[in-house]
Formats: structure tokens, C-alpha cells, sequence
């Protein structure tokens, strides 16, 4: 047992806090704070990584709190999904960072970007290593609120101010169910760790509530359907932002839940299906959308959302190690495919368009020769996404579909099937269109800086040799299917967009007019969800803001005018009658005085002549009476 | 042998004149003078009635000594105080002298 792992997060965090406060006076420095953080953070990983490769268990670090008697202690787990995982967001998250330094150049709120980026990683690791649910939460709630942050980094521009509000809104449905769950949790059971949930009573259906409620949290985190409609919105923030949010970090969090928990879901049959189907719709829709966007970051975004529904259902058929796997080989190629995707949008220059920085890709074309690095690692990413044997999408696809297809779900797997030709055809669609071609005019393009070209290199590699890192499990069958399915996806794409030239798509495109309109609309859903929640939630709002204006503010203004008046009143009366009794006593006084002051002449004979007619007229009183 | 009445009526018009004096006159000397005068009518008094009432050890005669001691004592402060008054404001007149009047 290695007892440091709960180290990790803290150098994320350190140097959150470096760059948080001293961020100005770092400046450009502070990129160097956030890669040494990250930097140490993989070199612990690496250790842990390997000092438990084998082992696994949890520890305290801290002694916490009591809850209804129940201690509960921030702890770690360590095991292979742990360890793994922890490897993969530190290695992407750094190497990320190290392109953002390239791709975040020029911008004015530099430090500040690393700083977040730092406190993502943090929370991040944190939630990997958390052994109960409350400390899981509470990093979870940090991942939603970075992942706000980041995607509205460039707030100056509304729709990015919109799209952050619409993730942290959207995922916080999710939470909600998840925090539901996890109080349910322990008040049915008493128990927050994980390392307890394998042995929870069976066909219990509170249990399998729980385990629904804690897929909620996973639906918002890992955007799937209903609620995936905030990731393409997500693409507002800065590239490497959308790499990390969709490769290592919070789109994984939601998969890793379900990894960490499937103690419980694999006894509560109900969840499991539940997980496996929703998987499944999200798989198929986002792939569907994706074949028919025309925005780099868009198609790559409904690609995430697709492949991470080809992970729920692995996970829900019951391939934890396939879901698992995927979402390890996944995190490679996918943010490869984003920080290429950022390598071209940060180096091209359209002259007509006012973005100057088009995602367009109808405006780009035939950049690879100007790009031989970005666009050779684009390749690869998208080769792998595809599924082309031996890159490592091939490897960790093939193992979900055999999983699929060996549980018995001929219905699932044809789904899954469909999506990975879906998944080749929209990724070469994608390359054909922006790499090859011919270039457009008023485009010019040149290749990235070292800085961001060397990320993606590594990336390459990782992206290439990632499906190696576990013993494979031949299934020939499923092979031929997905390597067939690809090599489909991919010649159709070619016949579309290379030689045709797009001539049979606009042909494809008016005969099938209808789905064309469904696809290029996101099946209407951002619509409905406007329709049937946001304006009721609207009206809702503005007729409790006319009750406030009206009734509330009423009462209040006329309790204030009642108040007006009534201190009025009192004034007067404090005025004329309180002030007009102190005063008139005080006429009395002077009155009487004015009178009885002439008996004081100053005189003194005045005086003994008083005193003697006093004297005398005792005597006479005292001689008369006597 | 001069009855007692007849001192007795000396003692109260030297005292009534006295008074008069002391309430009618505008000077600070004025007033002492009278005052003095009303001191006398008492010593009359205080002697008529150590003879008439025949007191043995004379009582009377002594206590009118002591009073025309105190009287002659009295008078110089009473005149020493005029003289400064008059040095300050150049005045014995008792209704000029109101610095602290109101």
C-alpha cells in the first residue's frame, strides 16, 4: 500500500492558489505553476500507479466527521480503475496545459485561465480518489463549477456567458438526483463508501432508486440524453478547455461514477438496464447529429457525447472493464481530436469572416499540406475514433462490442454497431472537408508553434499504443464487424466529400430533406426543452416578478407611506403638545418671575424696611392673639 | 427718681431715629451713623433694665460695655469698607454700588 496518493490533488490545488493570488505578478510564469503542479501530480500517479498495480484498498487520511453516529473520514481508494484513471488525467491535463501555453498566448486573463485549469485538475483527481460519496461530491460540485468557469472564460461574449450558465443549470439537474441518491443512500443503509456498496441487499428497491438517482448525476456530468444538450454548448470556451472538459475530466467524472458504484448496480438488475438503454439513445442521436454539423467543435462535441453513451451502454450490459477501457483510450484520441481541431481554428485566418478564427469547416479545405503535424495527428485521432485496427479506439470498441453481443443484446449491439459507422463516417466527413481538398480562397493557414505541436505528437502516440495497456481478448467475429464498420464509415465519407465532391451529398441531402432538417436541428430538443421548460419557467418568473412588483413592493411601499404619515402625526404631536407643555411651564415660570423679580430691588434698605414691617407685624399678630 | 418709663421711652426714640436714618439715608456713612444710634438705644435698654430689675453682679452694664466694644469694632470694618468701595468706584452712594445685581 502507497500512502501518498492522496497527495495528488494537492499541487493542483497549490497552485490554483499560487495563480489565483499572485497571478498578476506572475503573468506568463504562471503556466509554468500550473504544469509543475500537474508535472508532480503525474510523477505521484505514475508511483502510485505502480506500487499498486496489483493491490488494491482504501485509507484514511483525516478523521472527519460523525454523522448520526456513522463516522465518515476523508479517505482514498486505490485500485486499478483509480490508478488508471489518475494516470490518464494527469497525463492529458498536462499535456493540455503545456498547448494551452501556446494557444492562450495572447489572452489578457492568462493567469487566471492556468489557475482554473489547475482547480479542474484538482477536483478532478480529488473525485478519482474519494472513497466515500459525500467527498466524491463535494469534488464533483468543484469539476461543475470549473467546468463553468472555463466554458465562460470569454465572458465578454454572450453566448459563452450563456452556454456556462447552460452547463452548470443543466448539470445541476443531475446533481440534484445524485445528492438525492446519496442521502437515500445512507439513510436507508448508514453507509457512504463505496467499498460497502457490493454488499447491499439484493432486489432491494430502494437500493435500485438509489442507483438510478446516482445514474441522474451521471446523465448531467457525462451529458447524456436528456441532458446532454449543454456540451456542444460548451464548445463556446477555449479549446483546450473543451479538450479537457471532454477527454480526462468532467465528462468522465459521470462514467467513473458508475465504474466506482457498480457494486450496486450489478446486483439492482433495474439500474443496470436503465444505464444500458440511456447509453444507447444518447450513442445513436449524437452520432446522427454529428454527421450533418458543419462546426469543428460541434461535430467533435456530439462525438464525445456519443462515444460516452457507447460507455454507459458497455458499463450497462455489464463490460465494466470495456467501459472503463474505452473511457481510458477514449480520453487520449479524444483530446486529441479537440487540440487539433484548436491547432487549426487558433492558426487559420479566414479574410470575409468576421470570427477570423472560423469553425466552419465549410470554409476550410485542403490544409494538410500546410499543416503536416497537426494534420498527420488528426489523422491518427480520427483512424483511431474510427476504429481501424491496431490504433487504440479499435481495441477498446471491439471489446465493448463483444461485451455487447456476449451478454446477449442483439438489439444493443446493432445500435452500437450503427453508431460506430455513423462514429467513421462524421470523423472522415470531418477530416475530408477541413484536411484535403481544395483550399478555399482568402484562407490562409500556418502551422502551430512547437508548444501546441508537440502535445499533440505525445498524444499521437498515447493514442496509438493505448490499447495495448491491457491483455487482449481476441473476439474475431466482432473484429471483422467493427473493422468492416469502419472501413464503411470511411469509404462512404471518401465517395461523399472526395470524389464527388460534395455533389451526391446535396443530391443525399434534398432526397432525404426531412431527416436532414431533424439531424441539422439536434432533433429539435434545445426547441422542446425551450418550449415545455425554460418559457414556463420564464412566464413562471415573470409573473412572480409582477406579484413582486406589485403585491410585495405594495405592501411594502405602503407600509413605508403608513409609516410616513404616522411619523407625521407624531412629530406634530411631539412638536406642538410634548414640546408645548416643556415649553409653556417654562413661560409660567418666567412670568412668575418677571412679576416677583421687582420685590428685589438690590436695595438693601428696601430689604430691612420689608424686614421691619415683617417683624412688626408678628408682634402685632403675636400682641393681638396674645 | 427719674421713672423707668422715661429711660425706656429715650431707648425707643433713639432706636425709631435710628431706623429712620438707617432707611432713608443715601450714604454709606449715613447708614453706619444710624446704625450706631439703633446700637445705643439697646445699651439704654440693657442698663434701665439692669437697675430697675435690680440685678446684683450688673450683668447689664457689662453686656453694654461688650456692645459698645463690638459697636466701635463693627464701625471700622463698616469704614474701612466704605473707603474701599469709594477708592473702586468713586461712590457711597448704597444704590450706585449694583455690580452684582442683575
Amino acid at each position: 500500500m502507497v500512502k501518498y496518493a492522496h497527495l495528488i490533488p494537492l499541487f493542483p490545488f497549490m497552485a490554483f492558489a499560487i495563480n489565483i493570488f499572485f497571478g498578476r505578478r506572475l503573468k506568463k510564469a504562471s503556466a509554468f505553476v500550473s504544469i509543475a503542479a500537474s508535472s508532480i501530480a503525474l510523477l505521484i500517479a505514475a508511483v502510485t500507479f505502480i506500487g499498486n498495480s496489483n493491490g488494491e484498498g482504501s485509507y484514511s487520511v483525516v478523521k472527519w466527521v460523525f454523522l448520526n453516529g456513522v463516522p465518515l473520514d476523508f479517505g482514498v481508494t486505490i485500485d486499478p480503475l483509480t490508478c488508471m484513471m489518475l494516470l490518464v488525467v494527469t497525463i492529458v491535463g498536462t499535456l493540455i496545459q503545456i498547448y494551452s501555453m501556446g494557444y492562450m498566448h495572447d489572452d489578457a486573463r492568462f493567469s487566471r485561465f492556468f489557475a482554473y485549469m489547475s482547480l479542474f485538475m484538482g477536483s478532478m483527481l480529488g473525485l478519482l480518489l474519494a472513497d466515500n460519496f459525500v467527498m466524491l461530491y463535494i469534488f464533483w460540485e468543484g469539476v461543475g463549477l470549473c467546468s463553468y468557469l472555463l466554458i465562460s472564460f470569454w465572458f465578454e461574449k454572450p453566448a459563452a456567458a450563456k452556454a456556462g450558465m447552460k452547463a452548470f443549470i443543466t448539470t445541476r439537474i443531475g446533481d440534484t438526483g445524485l445528492l438525492i441518491g446519496i442521502l437515500l443512500l445512507f439513510f436507508s443503509t448508514k453507509t457512504l463508501y463505496f467499498r460497502d456498496l457490493a454488499g447491499l441487499a439484493i432486489n432491494d428497491t430502494t437500493i435500485t432508486a438509489v442507483g438510478i438517482l446516482i445514474f441522474c448525476g451521471a446523465i448531467g456530468k457525462s451529458a447524456q440524453f436528456p441532458l446532454h444538450v449543454w456540451l456542444p454548448d460548451a464548445m463556446e470556451g477555449p479549446t483546450p478547455v473543451s479538450a479537457l472538459i471532454h477527454a480526462a475530466t468532467m465528462v468522465a467524472a459521470g462514467v467513473y461514477l458508475i465504474a466506482r458504484c457498480y457494486g450496486l448496480f450489478i446486483s439492482h438488475h433495474a439500474a443496470l438496464v436503465t444505464v444500458a438503454y440511456v447509453g444507447a439513445i444518447t450513442a445513436f442521436m449524437a452520432a446522427s447529429i454529428a454527421l450533418v454539423n458543419n462546426d469543428i467543435k460541434r461535430i467533435l462535441a456530439y462525438s464525445t457525447i456519443s462515444q460516452l453513451g457507447l460507455m454507459m451502454l458497455g458499463l450497462g450490459v455489464g463490460g465494466l472493464e470495456a467501459g472503463t477501457f474505452h473511457l481510458m483510450t477514449h480520453a487520449f484520441f479524444k483530446a486529441l481530436l479537440f487540440l487539433c481541431a484548436g491547432s487549426i481554428i487558433h492558426s487559420i485566418h479566414v479574410d470575409d469572416d468576421p470570427a477570423i478564427h472560423t469553425q466552419d469547416i465549410r470554409k476550410m479545405g485542403g490544409l494538410f499540406p500546410k499543416m503536416r503535424i497537426t494534420g498527420t495527428t488528426f489523422i491518427i485521432a480520427g483512424l483511431a475514433i474510427a476504429g481501424i485496427p491496431p490504433l487504440s479506439g479499435f481495441w477498446s470498441k471491439d471489446e465493448l462490442l463483444s461485451e455487447i453481443i456476449n451478454t446477449g443484446h442483439p438489439v444493443l449491439f446493432a445500435v452500437a454497431s450503427l453508431t460506430s459507422l455513423m462514429t467513421a463516417f462524421y470523423i472522415f466527413r470531418l477530416i475530408f472537408l477541413v484536411l484535403f481538398g481544395k483550399m478555399r480562397p482568402g484562407v490562409r493557414v500556418h502551422e502551430s508553434p512547437y508548444v501546441m505541436t508537440v502535445p499533440l505528437s505525445v498524444l499521437a502516440v498515447f493514442s496509438v499504443v493505448a490499447g495495448f495497456f491491457r491483455p487482449m481478448r481476441p473476439d474475431f467475429l466482432t473484429m471483422g464487424v467493427s473493422t468492416a464498420v469502419a472501413v464503411i464509415g470511411i469509404g462512404l465519407a471518401y465517395s461523399f466529400y472526395i470524389l464527388n465532391n460534395k455533389i451526391l451529398s446535396a443530391d443525399i441531402r434534398s432526397r432525404f430533406a426531412f431527416l436532414y432538417r431533424l439531424l441539422s436541428n439536434k432533433y429539435y430538443i434545445d426547441e422542446i426543452y425551450e418550449a415545455v421548460f425554460i418559457k414556463p419557467c420564464f412566464r413562471i418568473a415573470e409573473s412572480a416578478a409582477r406579484f413582486d412588483l406589485g403585491v410585495v413592493d405594495g405592501a411594502v411601499n405602503l407600509t413605508a407611506r403608513i409609516s410616513v404619515v404616522a411619523s407625521k402625526i407624531q412629530s406634530w404631536f411631539d412638536l406642538y403638545i410634548v414640546d408645548g407643555i416643556v415649553n409653556m411651564i417654562a413661560n409660567i415660570t418666567w412670568l412668575c418671575s418677571a412679576i416677583f423679580r421687582r420685590l428685589q430691588t438690590g436695595l438693601v434698605q428696601n430689604y430691612i424696611l420689608i424686614a421691619f414691617f415683617g417683624l412688626a407685624i408678628i408682634i402685632l399678630i403675636k400682641l393681638i392673639g396674645g | 427718681m427719674i421713672p423707668q418709663s422715661h429711660f425706656l421711652i429715650l431707648g425707643a426714640v433713639l432706636f425709631a431715629i435710628g431706623l429712620y436714618g438707617a432707611l432713608t439715608r443715601r450714604t454709606a456713612i449715613g447708614i453706619l451713623m444710624s446704625i450706631e444710634l439703633i446700637l445705643n438705644a439697646a445699651n439704654i435698654n440693657l442698663i434701665t433694665f439692669n437697675k430697675f430689675l435690680g440685678s446684683p453682679d450688673g450683668l447689664g452694664q457689662i453686656f453694654a460695655l461688650f456692645v459698645i466694644a463690638i459697636a466701635a469694632a463693627s464701625a471700622v470694618v463698616g469704614l474701612v469698607l466704605v473707603i474701599a468701595v469709594y477708592r473702586n468706584m468713586k461712590t457711597i452712594f448704597t444704590e450706585k454700588m449694583n455690580m452684582l445685581k442683575w
